[in-house]
């Protein structure tokens, strides 16, 4: 069915209302509908929707209505904001709604640590960091077998790369 | 040329395989709140690192504001799933790059600043993350992405956090339908982190029997690793999907063969067709073709049928936006000029 509004969309609101015994049909598309002011406030079902009821459910109160205070510093989101359109503003918002979108993560994702690609720029210093634990590890094989020349050389590579990362977080 | 007119692997029942992943630009608003003058410079920067590159050998990539685009090519662009509707709605701060072999396109300004993604005919997951993968180091050469260390690729959305990446197949599965066993087998793949959903039709009822089935979780396993379980999960549904096809031609026999050509003779005569029928009888087409009943079709023919019957399809054929009883008569004609098209074709490649 076609919106009687814009006789574009698709209808997905299909409203009856009854006055007086008058009862009037509307079929109109989600966007129309949000338009008129006799419908108030229309509840669509959506992926939006659906997260912002994990939202709820990651805290262990849900019932009650919490005094928002955690707005993200920098774009100016605020916590019932992003969960009503299930949206977040700018990548601050990860770190400024850490606490409330952890438990979420968990229970929509399953998971709280990535493990897929890392961007080679951007991602530089978690590449080293990876790189130092793995030779610390080996480090710590190479002390076990009594294999100090091999140990000694990884001590002086660790010391380098740990330099270099310091160097870099200066110049930040 | 693009997808449509390709074979690829298994591709009597994989329809295609898309990579798409979501990445955002470090610093910038995300689209959810961002200002027009965000959106530009997103836009520009994209572009830059893109426009008139090599996508792959023999492809560079074209660039598009969506504002410049004409509504019935918008409305083609996302039933060919180059892009998609939200990037149409957000028009006039939207842009889209597309390779000229139509496999890579890159949405801007859409949910997350890029989306990009990767469509192959047939079932050829690995192949779309490796060319899509090495468009992304492109852009990341030359730009900054949202990232954290923990939580990976930063996206609006924190369902898509992580590798941003939603891989999918869509798959032809008629057997698998009339047999009632697709339930069973949507529920089975909920469990293991898959989602499955009916394309072309609209909420759970699959038009034409075709469904998407794609990964749910973004965050925690590597990228490989959920091509992976998506691979292993369709290989197997491929494998029924054979058996079911093998078992349905031997139980019903000639009714088989009949239903076949009856819905090849009604896309070759029918004087108009409302879109679930045409979905409905060009899905038993395919079945038919892929069992090698209708000698002269390929699966690539029915395929580009397909597409050439859907709304934009008919549309751009006809030059204008039309609908209802227009529509289906026009859909009629397009697929009965189709038909002969290609049977013309292999005419004339017979004689010459």
């Amino acid at each position: 069915m076609i919106c009687q509004e814009c006789g574009q969309r698709q209808a997905t609101v299909h409203l009856t209302k009854i006055i007086n015994n008058h009862k009037t049909e509307l079929h109109l598309c989600e966007e129309c509908a949000r338009q008129r002011e006799d419908f108030i406030q229309i509840p669509s079902f959506s992926v939006n929707d659906l997260l912002a009821g994990f939202m709820d459910l990651g805290h262990s109160q849900p019932a009650v209505e919490k005094p928002v205070s955690s707005q993200c510093a920098a774009c100016g989101m605020n916590y019932n904001q992003f969960k009503k359109i299930g949206r977040l503003g700018c990548q601050q918002c990860y770190q400024y709604f850490g606490n409330e979108l952890h438990p979420v993560l968990r229970r929509i994702q399953g998971n709280t640590q990535h493990a897929g690609k890392v961007p080679k720029r951007s991602g530089s210093g978690l590449l080293i960091k990876k790189q130092i634990n793995q030779w610390k590890a080996e480090l710590k094989r190479a002390v076990e077998l009594e294999a100090f020349e091999r140990a000694a050389e990884l001590r002086d590579k660790i010391k380098e790369l740990e330099q270099s990362q310091l160097k870099e977080g200066d110049r930040k | 040329m693009s997808w449509i007119n390709e074979s690829g692997p298994a591709r009597d029942v994989v329809l295609t395989s898309r990579i798409r992943i979501a990445r955002n630009i470090a610093a910038v608003p995300f689209p959810s709140i961002m200002q027009p003058h965000h959106a530009a410079e997103v836009a520009e920067k994209v572009k830059k690192s893109l426009y008139n590159k090599k996508a792959e050998a023999g492809s560079t990539f074209a660039f598009m504001y969506i504002r410049d685009v004409p509504a019935v090519e918008r409305q083609i662009l996302v039933e060919k799933h180059l892009a998609s509707q939200d990037l149409m709605e957000s028009y006039e701060t939207s842009a889209l790059l597309l390779d000229s072999k139509e496999k890579i396109a890159v949405m801007i300004n859409e949910e997350d600043h890029i989306r990009m993604q990767c469509i192959l005919p047939g079932f050829q997951l690995n192949q779309a993350w490796e060319k899509l993968n090495r468009v992304d180091d492109m852009i990341e050469a030359d730009l900054e992405y949202a990232f954290h260390e923990q939580l990976g690729y930063l996206t609006c959305c924190p369902t898509n956090v992580g590798t941003g990446m939603r891989s999918s197949v869509m798959m032809h599965l008629p057997a698998l339908t009339v047999n009632k066993q697709m339930n069973a087998i949507l529920h089975t793949i909920s469990k293991i982190g898959l989602t499955a959903r009916g394309i072309y039709g609209e909420g759970s009822e699959a038009a034409g029997s075709i469904y998407q089935i794609s990964n749910q979780i973004t965050l925690g396993p590597s990228e490989e690793e959920l091509i992976n379980n998506l691979t292993i999960t369709c290989r197997q549904i491929i494998e029924k999907e054979r058996i079911a096809r093998k078992a349905l031609h031997k139980t019903t026999g000639i009714q088989f063969d009949d239903a076949v050509w009856r819905a090849y003779g009604v896309l070759r005569n029918a004087r108009t067709l409302d879109i679930k029928e045409f979905m409905a009888y060009i899905s038993q087409l395919r079945l038919g073709v892929s069992m090698g009943l209708i000698p002269g079709f390929s699966l690539e023919d029915v395929d580009s049928l397909m597409t050439a019957g859907q709304p934009a399809g008919v549309m751009k054929k006809t030059g204008q936006i039309i609908q209802g009883r227009d529509i289906d008569e026009a859909r009629a004609t397009v697929i009965r000029d189709a038909v002969d098209e290609l049977l013309e074709s292999r005419k004339n490649r017979k004689e010459g």
